[in-house]
């Protein structure tokens, strides 16, 4: 048998324990990943208990809680809290999802938390998206069209037109999909993942959009579509409860449909 | 300061903020030649633009009413409680059909009415026939409406390849001997590297301040970074004393949910079931004016009317609506409660409180969005390379109280108008005048001095106190006594920060250094907030004070402008609110009784 091991200085190790000061009944032990560019440690978990008589019911809130009352070092990004931002994607309990909008009572046991998988990380849990954030540009996501509205205002769409790119538009970037795809994991250089993928099909079926040929074109790729092997992890973890699995099955329909 | 690598950049304009007027003012200026740098503390698409919900207000009279941007001028006019400028407000208000258009022309997802036309909803406050019936003029995308429009914006930038640097929090303005902005420091976050940004123009597009709240609607990162920028500029912000309250934060949480739920259908009960605001506002009914509501909830908690075991909270109702349309036309706020409070909108009503919402006030700026100051008798003198657009802004297009739909209105409005004043004003790639170091240093000396914090005082704490106080003492109703009193912890706590401490070193992605520095320009806009309140006479708008219940339009019809020295002393003084129109198409709009 050949033996994988962690290159030594990516192995995670204990870190610091931080108890609870107080005799509170109803506690939760909140293990964290950190990890700091600035030393030449490994990476370690760092286990907070906390009082959630005293604390707000989501992740987001705990991990706001620490920093302002446990540990101010510890990093991560957040902004909106409501679900809308995306800012504070992350994994929590085995799963990628936005802290802001992951109750704590629908975890069992210590919550774990570390960043969005195989990403390259920049400190604790911020990762470094600009790689997707690049692959987002490449498929060239704004309306592209020529022929202005026929009377000078609004460009029509009807409602069942509209109704075509629901589900589609409302994703909020956080990449927990793109960041759960095994595929991405191997080939996230040439393979553009289910985000962007959602985003790409969402401009193929507005009605207003006039590149349709051009932006299959653009995909018709053994790597940048064809990578998706339908594992649908990307569909099981989104939490805004989007289908990325679902847009990318249309576009290879739509290739095969124009061959 | 040789401890910290400075990295120069030089371009034609500097945008501060990546929200939606940051990014409509990005994309004109870039799509016109200019050389533009857009530096923005979080990714585009995060910028608070993207909560907006309801819609954006403009009289494209899809719904065949008759409306007209008169009506609307009108009722913006009413809803500012007559301390909006009428010149800047009929600009917007004209402005706002074919900015719309473009919006929709850009790929905005909107919804469509049977026509294929952009859907509007009714909204508080817009009406027809100048008060008359309620008017379906709020264009909406659901009610993710700023999701659609921040994320077009940003396709649109991308599109003509605006230069962005993200995760980059503005330090200060570079303010020359003569009063000159002549650019921004700022600090990326991912390396710890400081760079400076030369500009003919800085654009601050920075936001609003709600997070000097305990309780606010607003995100984490709403932290009036240029408002504070401006205050150490040595320039004045003007009506901060009217902090908007929206009447439907999630009770608890503090989340929003859309003033469109009422626009659709959605009403208000107290613990009786009344729909008590048939009482305060017999035409207008649930859809008043969002300080008229939020005052009217707060009177019916006051009196013991509220909701819930505390009785401390009010219901909204919408499961008499057909789920359909709640599952077309409301999903955000539909999964918003059940997420936040394990409602089922269907089925029971959202527990609800007024919660921050806001800022009327900010820096005054002229409609083409440069910002101007009092200088002796001249009311509206121009800061030189400076502008300020969207919330950060005080145009006046909201005065004392701002209608829904109009924030998004006001930035690509004025986003729109900031590019093109800046087209017309700066020359493409002229060379920029040398600087003193000077200039710079102090900049740095303030980053350094934060950065190696080592009291005893969290900026957890610190934070926290602040935004107990400014809850409590300048909330929906105020009193002498009461600002009085918070005026004086303000100023107690203000000295706290002396004794911040910070636990990271380290120079990349300090989050701990950021949050200090938010906190203190979090703390120079209390400061501004309280005191600006608590010299103002009267009650007017989002300004309720119990002392002074009535409007004064002899003494008090004037914008507050203050001052903040580097001791944290205020200086107030005022400007005249502009009551002419801009043109002759329209009447100026005479104050009167503010019914609904």
């Amino acid at each position: 048998m050949a033996d994988f091991a962690l290159p030594k200085n990516s192995k995670i190790v204990k870190g610091i324990d931080y108890p609870l000061e107080s005799d509170s009944k109803n506690t939760r032990k909140v293990n964290v990943y950190r990890w700091s560019p600035d030393d030449d440690e490994n990476p370690r978990i760092d286990s907070y208990t906390l009082d959630l008589d005293n604390c707000g019911p989501m992740v987001l809130d705990a991990l706001i809680k620490i920093k302002d009352e446990v540990d101010s070092s510890l990093t991560f990004r957040r902004s909106c809290r409501e679900g809308i931002c995306g800012s504070c994607s992350m994994n929590v309990d085995g799963t990628n999802t936005l802290a802001c909008l992951k109750s704590m009572d629908d975890i069992k046991g210590d919550i774990n938390i570390y960043p969005l998988p195989h990403m390259d990380v920049i400190k604790d849990l911020v990762p470094d998206l600009s790689k997707a954030y690049a692959q987002l540009t490449s498929i060239k996501p704004w309306l592209q069209s020529d022929t202005p509205a026929s009377d000078g205002k609004e460009r029509r769409q009807s409602p069942e037109e509209r109704e075509k790119i629901d589900g589609l538009w409302e994703c909020v970037l956080c990449f927990s999909c793109t960041t759960a795809c095994p595929s991405y994991w191997w080939n996230g250089d040439k393979y553009l993942g289910p985000a962007v993928l959602l985003q790409a099909y969402r401009w193929i079926v507005d009605s207003r959009d006039e590149n349709t040929g051009e932006r299959l074109d653009a995909l018709e790729d053994p790597f940048k579509l064809y990578r998706c092997h339908t594992i649908m992890n990307c569909t099981q973890t989104c939490p805004k409860g989007l289908n990325p699995a679902k847009a990318i099955g249309e576009i290879k329909k739509l290739q095969l449909e124009r061959q | 300061m040789s401890d910290y690598e400075i990295i120069d950049h030089e371009h034609d304009v500097v945008v501060v903020g990546a929200g939606g007027a940051g990014l409509r003012a990005t994309l004109g200026m870039v799509a016109g030649g200019l050389k533009t740098a857009c530096i923005t503390k979080v990714f585009p698409t995060r910028s608070h633009t993207v909560a907006a919900q309801g819609g954006i207000g403009a009289a494209l009279n899809n719904m065949g009413e008759n409306d007209s941007w008169q009506f609307h001028m009108y009722d913006t006019v009413k809803g500012s409680d007559w301390l909006g400028d009428q010149d800047a407000i009929e600009y917007m208000c004209k402005n706002a059909i074919p900015a719309v258009t473009e919006l929709e022309n850009f790929g905005v997802p909107f919804s469509r009415t049977e026509e294929g036309k952009v859907y509007q909803r009714p909204f508080g406050g817009h009406t027809l026939d100048y008060g008359k019936n309620m008017a379906r003029r709020a264009c909406a995308a659901a009610d993710r409406t700023g999701h659609a429009i921040l994320h077009t914006l940003y396709q649109q930038c991308l599109k003509h390849q605006a230069e962005f640097f993200v995760e980059y929090i503005a330090l200060d303005l570079l303010m020359d001997e003569n009063g000159a902005c002549k650019g921004v420091i700022a600090l990326c976050m991912e390396d710890g590297k400081l760079h400076r940004f030369r500009g003919h123009q800085t654009v601050l597009a920075t936001g609003g301040y709600g997070r000097v709240y305990f309780s606010c609607t607003s995100a984490h990162t709403c932290t009036g970074d240029g408002n504070a920028m401006a205050l150490r500029a040595g320039l004045p912000l003007q009506d901060m004393e009217f902090v908007q309250f929206h009447p439907t934060g999630v009770y608890g949480a503090g989340v929003l949910i859309t003033e469109g739920s009422r626009g659709e259908g959605g009403y208000l009960t107290n613990s009786e079931g009344e729909r008590f605001m048939e009482r305060y506002a017999p035409t207008a009914k649930d859809l008043a004016s969002r300080d008229v509501v939020s005052r009217s909830m707060t009177i019916e908690i006051n009196e013991g009317r509220g909701v819930g075991p505390n009785k401390d909270h009010i219901f909204m109702h919408l499961e008499h609506i057909d789920p359909a349309t709640l599952h077309m036309r409301l999903p955000g706020i539909s999964e918003t409660a059940k997420i936040f409070c394990g409602v089922d909108v269907t089925k029971e009503p959202i527990p609800v409180l007024p919660t921050v919402h806001y800022n009327m006030g900010g820096i005054p700026t002229n409609y083409h969005g440069e910002v101007v100051t009092r200088n002796g008798k001249d009311q509206n003198s121009v800061v030189s390379g400076l502008m300020a657009i969207g919330e950060a802004a005080c145009v006046s297009v909201h005065g004392a109280n701002r209608l829904g739909t109009n924030s998004l209105l006001d930035i690509v409005v004025f986003g729109r108008a900031a590019a093109q004043r800046a087209l017309k004003t700066v020359e493409k790639g002229s060379s920029h005048s040398p600087l003193s170091p000077s200039v710079t240093d102090k900049i740095v000396a303030r980053l350094d001095k934060m950065r190696h914090s080592a009291g005893d005082t969290s900026v957890g704490e610190i934070r926290s106190s602040m935004q107990n106080i400014m809850q409590k003492h300048a909330a929906v109703f105020r009193s002498s006594s009461s600002m009085d009193e918070g005026v004086k912890k303000i100023e107690t706590i203000t000295k706290n920060m002396n004794s911040i401490t910070i636990k990271d070193r380290s120079l990349i992605f300090n989050t701990d250094l950021v949050e200090a520095l938010e906190l203190e320009n979090l703390m120079q806009q209390a400061i501004v907030t309280i005191k600006s309140a608590e010299q103002r006479k009267e009650s007017r708008g989002a300004h309720s004070h119990e002392d002074f219940p009535d409007r004064d339009d002899k003494n008090w019809m004037k914008h507050t402008i203050m001052w903040l020295n580097d001791k944290n002393k205020t200086k107030v003084d005022y400007r005249d609110v502009h009551q002419n129109t801009l043109t002759n198409e329209v009447q100026s709009i005479p104050p009167a009784a503010r019914v609904y």
